[in-house]
């Protein structure tokens, strides 16, 4: 029997309380008829028996309390809606940039052992410049020297013209090395990978792999697709094959794959030509530590075998994950700490109003017991109901989630090989809903356990006598300045966001973007090799669109400001150096000084804005055959001519001298928030011989527009097309759009920091309003007495709202020192606003007594209407 | 817990334990244990009742007003404290009739489609 009665406690206690008797009463008679072998039936039976029912009666009494608690919170929707929504928050804010910040910055990357993929660069940290592409040759002898990594290899990203099949298309990929995609461990998802073996075919053979979205897009994803020919850049490739869908190397928007092929081993000499990313898998067993002291050492080795060029430099690498760093890992951190910040208040905010439920309820638990329920159904039914809101909160955090994901996706940064949306992280949301459901069933079971344990009718006298338990109080008042403390520190944060983003904003980038329509036409080799076919081709065109009605000036460059950062370039004298791959000795071993290559056609300044301080613009006189001219930027000519005149100076720069004949403002080349953009040099577009690098012909035109710049798109299209049809046309935007581009990270931050601000403020102030609101109820009688003894409206009111406003003082007292703390640790995001920003923090305190006022008027406003006849009435 | 519903077929189609447990206390009222012995008597063996699945039905009958506790005892000499005893109701004749209906109705379309039924 001892057997039977264990067993009936996976009963619901209720249940066994009413028929326990009964069943033992049943199965003792069982028991005592059944003999021999009918006695294991009858333990087996029993035992299947007692574990379903007891299942099935769970089941019905969690259905019961779960339509009681529906019931019951239809009758109180503004509790209801509140409590729902405050959960939905604080779920879905965590969940949605928990899971960007762990697609980023945790996940492993989507390669085997990713782990011991590294990334390595040069270090130039004595010129500022702590990670540097390295050389060909440079990453030759690497490969050559190191004993640390299985594999080294090297890529280049770059794009291409596609033509044929369609419409002519500027397409991105990477040349790399033939080893690159057996260290990446990724198999093509049809034909092959690039392999060592097809370094060693003919140069005539080119094969190519190319993306899923490449495959479905140009060739109707057909199987037939391995052995055709594409060309790109005026090139024939094969392609031998396709690759997976969620492949992305180096960087997302890869469509192609080609082969990175080097001059034969010791005729490229020149180190100065930074260009190769280098990626290394690290040998079994072998750390990062151990392959740092290695490089440290092939570095020095190679520093001195070349100290012309390599001297004071050495050789640096990270884990490839980490390649994240800085402002992009900021603004996620940051979002982060305030989603943390936002499921806090949501927690205690749930907390308080699932606390005053339970107390209100008091009356109704104790009538309940009196009748007869007992205090572990009441219990549970108060669980059902904390449950039920925390999981109706978490279906609507998780599309809350789902719905934010999407805007959050534009911080991903482009430069990691992960796709672009992360999915919502399951892990995070199990970990928020969980925090969630345990705060609403410890805040829903507490006050419950006590409520129901006076089910003497102590709690109905209590429910009129009035009155507040101080420890409960106590408590409350606590949780409602902690929400105030989190909320300071997301309006100061947002706060100092704010003021970072204008002042960015505010910093002219050297030209003036406004009605400055560009486009991009890249010119493919072996088409534009010549400098005669270029110099045709932008005659043409410039020609053509000068002569629209609508645009005031046009010109080609290289590169618009801000959409390449590179292309720099060492500034030499003017002796020659035959020893030296540039041609001419550098000035200063130890301060190698480097410029901003660029080349223009005539009227860029004006085109774009950029003010010519001295001298002349290019112009269609600097031929091929007359002397090299640049134009420099402001500071170059104060760096190297500040005592003289610079127009007339020479140096020596991209292999030839070069004669100064204009001075031009300075334009931040590398964007609006680094202040490190070299000095700039512009060379004529008509002094681009040929044998010159072709990366830097120019392909992108600007046109300053005196008519809304879209307008012009269709004309200024159809004129490339007719200069060449085979010319794919990218990149169509305002100068505008890319300015604006600089920001959009920040602002996005800023647009979601806000939201969660604004939400953090809403939920303090309901938290101020729901435990002003109780207390009011509570001490009405008290209320009441006070009235009757000639207290005056502004007294009662003073007494709410002074509390209030003590509560968000000592909130704001404890949130500016922690707000203070955030900014301190984002400062490399505040653009050198400081962390300490008085108006700021004035802001913050002004906003929190508003929130504080806000939450306690209505409140107050009840206080003062309490009657004293009916509140004093007696029990 | 009364119904909400007093309707007969909203509680369509019964479990077979709680039909046997109406047709037990239609005549007289039982106790568990006679409940037990009587469905298991009406049916030759064939159904029997386990102690669960009997109070459970019992806990959902007495929720929907099928049956309900009765406190008249009978003499102290025939009578056992743990016992309770159970009465159909009115609503419970109800729904008991109404199921008997649907049962006959499909033991009907069965002979219509040519399934041979035993006689009981």
């Amino acid at each position: 029997m001892g057997f039977y009665r264990a067993l009936l406690h996976l009963f619901p206690r209720s249940f066994r309380a009413e028929y326990g008797g009964e069943m033992e009463a049943v199965f003792a008679r069982d028991w005592k008829a059944a003999h021999g072998v009918a006695i294991a039936a009858l333990v087996a039976a029993t035992i299947v028996d007692v574990v379903s029912n007891a299942v099935q009666v769970h089941l019905d009494i969690l259905i019961q309390d779960v339509n009681y608690a529906a019931r019951s919170l239809r009758r109180t929707p503004g509790f209801t809606v509140t409590a729902i929504l405050v959960s939905a928050l604080g779920i879905g804010a965590t969940t949605a940039t928990f899971s960007i910040a762990d697609h980023v910055m945790l996940r492993p990357l989507p390669f085997p052992e990713p782990d011991r993929l590294v990334k390595l660069w040069e270090d130039h940290s004595s010129r500022g410049y702590p990670r540097m592409e390295p050389a060909p040759p440079q990453f030759l002898d690497w490969k050559r020297m190191a004993t640390v990594f299985e594999l080294l290899e090297t890529y280049t990203g770059g794009s291409a013209s596609l033509v044929g099949s369609g419409e002519p298309e500027q397409i991105n990929g990477a040349a790399v090395s033939g080893g690159v995609f057996r260290m990446l461990g990724r198999p093509a998802a049809l034909g092959r990978v690039l392999a060592e073996s097809d370094e060693k075919a003919a140069d005539g053979e080119r094969p190519i792999v190319i993306s899923d979205r490449l495959w479905r897009t140009r060739f109707a994803a057909s199987p037939e697709v391995l052995g055709q020919t594409i060309s790109l850049d005026d090139r024939a490739y094969v392609i031998v094959g396709v690759m997976p869908a969620d492949f992305y190397f180096p960087s997302r928007n890869r469509d192609f794959w080609r082969l990175l092929r080097f001059s034969a081993p010791g005729s490229d000499t020149d180190r100065g030509n930074q260009m190769l990313d280098v990626l290394g898998r690290l040998k079994p067993g072998v750390s990062i530590e151990d392959a740092r002291a290695e490089m440290n050492v092939i570095g020095a080795q190679l520093s001195r075998a070349y100290p012309k060029e390599l001297e004071g430099k050495g050789v640096t690498l990270a884990p490839w994950r980490e390649q994240v760093t800085g402002q992009p890992r900021l603004l996620l951190l940051g979002l982060v700490g305030a989603s943390i910040c936002v499921l806090l208040i949501a927690c205690t905010n749930l907390a308080n109003l699932l606390m005053s439920r339970a107390l209100a309820r008091r009356p109704e638990f104790a009538i309940r017991a009196a009748v007869g329920a007992s205090v572990d159904r009441l219990v549970r039914q108060m669980l059902t109901d904390s449950f039920l809101l925390a999981a109706c909160g978490g279906i609507l955090g998780v599309v809350m989630a789902m719905v934010a994901a999407p805007v959050l996706v534009r911080l991903v940064p482009t430069s990691l090989p992960i796709a672009e949306v992360p999915a919502v992280d399951l892990r995070m949301l199990a970990g928020t809903l969980a925090l969630t459901i345990a705060t609403g069933m410890a805040f829903g079971l507490l006050p419950a356990l006590r409520v129901c344990r006076k089910a003497d009718g102590s709690a109905l006298k209590d429910g009129a006598r009035g009155g507040i338990n101080r420890g409960t109080e106590r408590l409350r008042s606590g949780l409602v300045v902690a929400e105030i403390v989190a909320a300071v520190v997301l309006i100061v944060t947002v706060g100092l966001l704010t003021q970072a983003l204008l002042r960015v904003q505010g910093v002219s980038p050297g030209f003036q973007s406004s009605n400055v329509l560009t486009m991009r036409s890249t010119l493919p080799r072996p088409k534009y090799q010549k400098a005669v076919t270029r110099e045709q081709f932008y005659r043409r065109v410039l020609e053509e669109v000068k002569a629209l009605p609508g645009i005031d000036s046009a010109a080609y460059i290289s590169f618009l400001p801000m959409v390449f950062r590179g292309g720099v370039w060492p500034v030499l004298t003017t002796v020659p150096d035959p020893a030296s791959p540039q041609r001419f000795a550098p000035p200063d071993l130890k301060n190698e000084r480097r410029a901003s290559l660029r080349y223009v056609t005539p009227d860029f300044f004006r085109t774009i804005g950029t003010p010519m301080l001295r001298g002349r613009d290019v112009s269609a006189a600097d031929r091929s055959n007359s002397t090299p001219v640049a134009v420099v930027s402001d500071s170059f000519a104060r760096q190297y001519f500040p005592d003289r005149d610079p127009i007339g100076q020479q140096f020596a720069f991209a292999f030839k001298v070069r004669t100064i004949v204009g001075v031009v403002g300075d334009i931040r080349v590398r964007g609006l928030e680094r202040d490190n953009s070299e000095p700039q040099v512009y060379l004529s577009a008509d002094q681009f011989t040929d044998g010159e690098p072709l990366f830097y012909a120019p392909q992108d035109l600007a046109m300053r527009t005196s008519v809304p710049a879209e307008s012009l798109i269709p004309a200024v299209r159809a004129i490339i097309r007719a200069a060449d049809p085979q010319l794919p046309i990218t990149n169509i935007r305002t100068l505008d759009a890319i300015v604006s581009a600089e920001t959009e990270p920040r602002s996005i931050q800023l647009r979601v920091l806000g939201a969660f601000a604004i939400a953090a403020v809403l939920l303090a102030a309901i938290g101020i309003h729901g435990l002003l609101a109780f207390s009011v109820t509570a001490r009405s009688r008290e209320i009441g007495v006070r009235i009757a003894l000639g207290a005056r409206a502004r007294d009662i009111m003073w007494m709410v709202i002074g509390r209030s406003t003590l509560l968000a003082m000592i909130g704001v007292s404890l949130g500016a020192g922690l707000a203070y703390a955030a900014g301190r640790s984002m400062q490399a995001l505040l653009f050198g606003v400081d962390p300490g920003d008085m108006r700021v923090f004035s802001a913050a305190v002004i906003l929190s007594l508003v929130m504080a006022l806000g939450g306690s008027l209505l409140p107050a406003w009840r206080a003062i209407k309490v009657d004293p006849i009916t509140a004093t009435r007696a029990d | 817990m009364a119904m909400t519903d007093p309707r007969p077929e909203s509680l369509l189609p019964l479990q077979p334990a709680v039909f046997h447990i109406l047709m037990a206390v239609a005549d007289e009222d039982r106790h568990g244990y006679a409940i037990i012995q009587e469905v298991l008597s009406r049916t030759s063996g064939e159904v029997r009742l386990s102690p669960g699945t009997l109070y459970r039905s019992i806990q959902r009958m007495l929720d929907d007003d099928l049956i309900v506790e009765v406190h008249e005892r009978p003499a102290p000499e025939l009578d056992d404290e743990r016992r309770r005893y159970y009465r159909i109701t009115r609503f419970g004749k109800a729904v008991a009739r109404e199921e008997a209906n649907r049962l006959s109705e499909l033991v009907r379309l069965a002979r219509a489609s040519g399934f041979v039924i035993k006689k009981a």
